[in-house]
């Protein structure tokens, strides 16, 4: 196995640690503390929608018109039928596809 | 009756496993696209095993960042799993230390949200209910990942088939299932704006980690609601 692809796996297995790691956490915090300081929580609660943000606003502004569209239009039909992410998913590939080999 | 319990728990887990079928497969199609083996994306979801993480570790690792950066990501993307485990923690406390290892390594969402559900009406917490629930989710989410890959390979341009687009918008939908939390607004707005100033001024891969770091400031900063925290049950069938 090449240097490369061995770093790969060691990240795989951090990642994998990483993810365990929250898993227990908060069994092993709850029997060690009373309570999490309001300011702590606020900031805990805003952190997944805060780090998936910032994979969706450069895909929007820097992705291209046809990316930009498709992840509007389904943005908004999800929003607005109040739609599974599943289904999401394949209004926006819909989108993409008439966009790339039907209209430019 | 132990038996019974088991074959409870997979009956619960079933639909669950169903719905998270086509992430498992997309993970899979996805991460190969993205420069993984398909060895290296089975065992990621095997070991991993969170999907939507999973996901962002995939993107980032396709996009040359930094391990530490990648490891941190889906660590912060995870975090939440430390409010489920620190709520479930009054029902599996009678656990055997070995039967909390194995766990707490399948406490996705589903799992936490219907182990809360169960222990709140008042219904025992069993082990063997909790593992069928938890293995009828993971031993399909890895077949999945390994369909998904094979398939992957065979696609040669993916955005001929549209495939760049579906982590975006995959990534949107989940941002938008924590729509209810308080200052969602805010904090989105502002890690939209960090993140693209980010990318703009600085460049990949530290737009993610600004980005992310405004709009968790700005939520530690703003004056508290007072409102509970609702239970994180956000990412529900994504696994």
């Amino acid at each position: 196995m090449d240097p490369q692809h061995l770093n790969l796996i060691y990240l795989i297995i951090a990642a994998a640690v990483a993810t365990f790691v929250t898993r227990i956490g908060g069994y092993v915090l709850i029997t060690q503390m009373k309570q999490i300081p309001p300011r702590l929580e606020a900031a805990l609660n805003a952190v997944p929608a805060a780090v998936l943000t910032t994979l969706v606003a450069p895909a929007f502004v820097y992705g291209g018109f046809d990316v930009a569209v498709s992840m509007f239009v389904a943005f908004a039909i999800a929003l607005g039928l109040n739609l599974s992410t599943l289904r999401m998913l394949v209004i926006g590939w819909v989108v993409v596809m008439l966009l790339r080999h039907l209209v430019l | 009756m132990r038996k019974d319990e088991f074959w409870e728990g997979v009956r619960g887990g079933f639909p669950i496993m169903l719905a998270a079928s086509p992430f498992g497969a997309l993970f899979g199609a996805l991460a190969v696209d993205n420069g993984f083996t398909i060895a290296d994306t089975v065992f990621m979801s095997a070991t991993v095993y969170a999907g939507a993480s999973q996901m962002v570790g995939i993107e980032l690792f396709g996009n040359h960042v930094q391990p530490w950066l990648v490891v941190l990501s889906v660590f912060a993307v995870n975090f939440r799993h430390v409010l489920y485990s620190a709520s479930i923690a009054k029902y599996i406390r009678h656990f055997t230390p070995i039967q909390k290892f194995f766990a707490f390594f399948l406490l996705v969402d589903p799992q936490y949200a219907e182990t809360e559900k169960r222990g709140e009406r008042g219904l025992p917490v069993t082990f063997p209910w909790y593992l069928g629930f938890g293995l009828v989710i993971y031993f399909p989410w890895i077949f999945n990942t390994l369909l998904g890959a094979i398939f992957g390979q065979m696609i040669g341009d993916p955005k001929a088939i549209g495939l760049d687009v579906l982590l975006p918008i995959y990534f949107l939908g989940l941002v938008m299932g924590f729509r209810k939390r308080d200052r969602f607004l805010p904090i989105v707005a502002v890690s939209a704006i960090a993140s693209v100033a980010g990318m703009h001024f600085v460049g990949s891969p530290w737009h993610v980690s600004i980005g992310a770091l405004a709009g968790v400031l700005l939520a530690a900063c703003l004056p508290p609601t007072g409102t509970v925290a609702a239970p994180p049950v956000a990412i529900e069938k994504e696994a």
